[in-house]
């Protein structure tokens, strides 16, 4: 099976090319020809998922270039970090296209919504089967293609244009961090190949800090991508896409690729402390900051969004604590039940026809399947008792303590405070209470919508039970297999699930107090604290500062070279235009047909002649 | 006879030449514009004969090629006078700034 692992990815690049020739022709049909050729790869990783449980890792690749010594190559590579994210992102991706069938129904350009979705599906799948830095290079911008596309898919919408151009240019920022590392590491090693980097690192060709900077500059282009402070500020704006977009781009697959880029690149990570450090507390600082953004959102997609950025966060925090299966961990069970969130928020955007919270409520009773599946994502990425979040997260918690660094343990016991609070505000806002909105008749969604939804509903409640310290760590086993020797992460204290588990408790409970019974007022923050409020309701004013910081100076800094192109450019320009056409003036005044002045003009030439002449000192000389 | 030596006679003949060249370029009466070229010509002339008495090889030969171009010049002129006249009968004018047919 394993060599014909390659024609994953390539399944749903025919469906794009497919798409994109016939997808005038095939209009609403177009959407079955996405969904077969994204259900095929679908079987195909879930058997490379297994064949690779007792396998070795499996490589094949071919000669792309042969520069001087250095040979780049193309191909793919089947390990097992590999294996388990085909399968996340071929069944996270067939269900959105699946959900996408009823979703986009009506819609004009269908089949370019499935063709845009198939790219990036090829994107993803290749970039995390690429065996070398350079190759996942190139499909890490890919899927940044497909990104930018879909969340520009309603073009017609100005906001949906700037967030997409807003999205790439974010995102190309950290890219330009991954580029310089991967040219340094070239540099170093002399090789793209991942094998080759980690053995250079083992052996100590490289200096540590040479380690250290090319680790910080490749987690650069980890922090555009999965829209870790401070560049994250994309990834919210991103939901102007449809919603089936972010749950397949912007909370399963494409922002845990820059989860997946450090994952990938764990041993250069791991060799140095320092690097490692970066990246806890870049998570541990991104996951309180968004998750306090979300406390205060109105906007049912924007609080999931930053929900994610929290998450995200969250895995980065594991990955620089050592916990290198608990951040994989996370990544897989996040995948499922924050799809699963971003399909049943859609399903009630599909139903009352708007975002905003404050227009939705009692929609419990009128989305039957909708909002127990809603309620299952919600109770998961809280940490609720033995749904999957609960045990990725406790995990997390355990690896951070462990590492010894406190100060980010605690902010993470608070983020799930606040993870558990704003989920449940918008759970009860949403779905309890009395509905506020304008829509008049609410229907649930059709089965082609719902049926992605309970399989990933059914995802979020099991897909902790594969790495517990009660059943088995399979997991942590499957991963271990891999390049990474994971650390032993079983004898956690008890405590920390305990008091996990009482935090998001809490934040339930506190979500209920406020949002159902009213005990406590809502505005009490605004009211008691107008000027934290604001602030947090702005999102910090990280929109505004960089407005002001930095567009508004490369403003000034290309308006002061617009001058300096507008008066002195221009100006020898237009100088050049003034001599020549005063010269010509002059030229066309002599010829009046005046036998006198040609004589003059002849005379002259001849004193010019002769000026020369005595200067150089004649031709021969 | 004193003998003057080379430059003088060069000298007088710049002169001369300049004046003429100045006549024949600003002059507005065509007649003083041909008086000014024959006092070019002269000029030249007067070149002649002084290289042909203190030039490298003295000889005979200058000052007889220069009763050849006052003869010549003497032919010139009386056929420039010729134009001279047919143009005034034409254009009733001998102001040389009115005469732009080279332009036409």
């Amino acid at each position: 099976m394993m060599q014909y692992a390659w024609l994953i990815p390539l399944m749903p690049l025919l469906s794009f090319i497919l798409l994109l020739l016939l997808g005038k022709k095939l209009k609403e049909a177009s959407a079955y020809v996405g969904i077969w050729l994204t259900a095929v790869p679908l079987v195909m990783s879930f058997i490379v998922f297994f064949g690779q449980w007792g396998g070795e890792s499996y490589k094949a690749e071919g000669t792309w270039l042969t520069i001087g010594h250095a040979v780049i190559t193309f191909g793919i590579e089947i390990n097992p970090l590999n294996s388990l994210m085909l399968v996340i992102v071929s069944l996270v991706s067939f269900l959105v296209h699946l959900y996408s069938k009823g979703y986009m129904n009506g819609d004009e350009r269908v089949p370019v919504f499935f063709a845009y979705l198939g790219l990036f599906t090829f994107a993803m799948l290749g970039l995390v089967m690429s065996p070398n830095l350079l190759q996942l290079y190139m499909f890490w911008e890919l899927v940044g293609l497909g990104s930018f596309l879909l969340i520009g898919y309603y073009y017609f919408k100005p906001e949906a244009r700037q967030a997409a151009k807003k999205a790439f240019i974010m995102t190309r920022i950290g890219d330009v961090g991954l580029f310089i590392g991967m040219i340094l590491l070239f540099w170093q090693v002399g090789s793209f190949e991942f094998d080759d980097i980690f053995k250079a690192v083992a052996s100590h060709e490289m200096t540590h800090a040479m380690i250290t900077l090319t680790a910080i500059l490749i987690f650069v282009g980890a922090i555009g991508k999965s829209g870790q402070l401070p560049l994250h500020t994309w990834l919210p704006d991103a939901m102007e896409g449809p919603t089936p977009v972010s749950a397949l781009i912007h909370a399963a697959t494409m922002v845990a690729a820059g989860v997946y880029l450090v994952a990938t690149m764990y041993p250069l990570f791991a060799a140095s402390t320092a690097a490692l450090t970066t990246v806890a507390v870049v998570g541990g600082v991104t996951a309180i900051f968004a998750a306090s953004i979300g406390l205060m959102q109105k906007d049912i997609k924007r609080v999931l969004a930053y929900s994610t950025v929290s998450q995200l966060g969250y895995m980065m925090l594991a990955l620089g604590s050592g916990g290198y299966v608990a951040g994989v961990f996370h990544l897989t069970t996040h995948a499922f039940f924050k799809a699963l969130l971003f399909l049943a928020a859609g399903s009630v955007i599909h139903a009352v026809h708007t975002q905003d919270i404050e227009k939705m409520g009692g929609l419990y009773r009128k989305l039957k399947r909708t909002g127990p599946l809603f309620l299952i994502g919600a109770l998961a990425i809280s940490g609720f008792p033995l749904l999957s979040g609960f045990f990725s997260k406790d995990q997390i918690l355990a690896a951070t303590y462990e590492d010894g660094r406190f100060g980010l343990f605690w902010l993470a016991i608070i983020a799930a405070f606040f993870t558990a609070f704003y989920m449940f505000r918008l759970f009860f806002m949403v779905f309890t209470g009395e509905f506020r909105g304008a829509a008049k008749e609410v229907h649930e969604s059709p089965g082609v919508m719902t049926f992605p939804m309970i399989v990933l509903g059914i995802l979020a409640v099991l897909a902790g039970y594969v790495n517990t310290s009660w059943f088995g760590t399979f997991l942590s086993d499957y991963l271990g297999k891999g390049e990474v020797a994971p650390l032993a992460s079983n004898h956690e204290p008890i405590w920390i699930s305990v008091v996990a588990t009482l935090v998001s408790l809490l934040g339930i409970f506190m979500a209920y107090l406020i949002y159902k019974k009213g005990s406590l007022s809502r505005d009490w923050l605004s009211r008691h604290l107008p000027s934290l409020s604001s602030v947090v309701y702005n999102k910090y004013y990280i929109d505004e500062v960089y407005h002001a910081v930095i567009v508004r100076g490369v403003r000034a800094f290309s308006y002061g070279w617009s001058l300096i192109d507008r008066y002195i450019v221009e100006g020898i320009v237009n100088g050049a235009v003034a001599l020549v056409h005063w010269l010509a003036k002059l030229g066309s005044k002599c010829q009046n047909g005046q036998v006198q002045t040609y004589g003059a003009v002849a005379f002259v030439g001849l004193v010019l002649l002769l000026l020369i002449f005595a200067v150089s000192g004649g031709y021969f000389s | 006879m004193s003998s003057l030596p080379l430059p003088v006679f060069l000298v007088l003949a710049l002169i001369l030449f300049c004046i003429g060249l100045f006549g024949a370029l600003t002059k507005r009466n065509a007649v003083i514009v041909l008086i000014s070229i024959e006092l070019m010509l002269n000029a030249v002339n007067i070149n002649l004969v002084a290289f042909s008495k203190y030039g490298p090889n003295p000889g005979i030969t200058g000052q007889i090629f220069s009763l050849f171009t006052i003869t010549v010049a003497a032919a010139e002129a009386a056929v420039g006078l010729a134009i001279l006249f047919a143009l005034y009968r034409n254009r009733r004018t001998v102001n040389v700034n009115e005469m732009d047919q080279l332009k036409r």
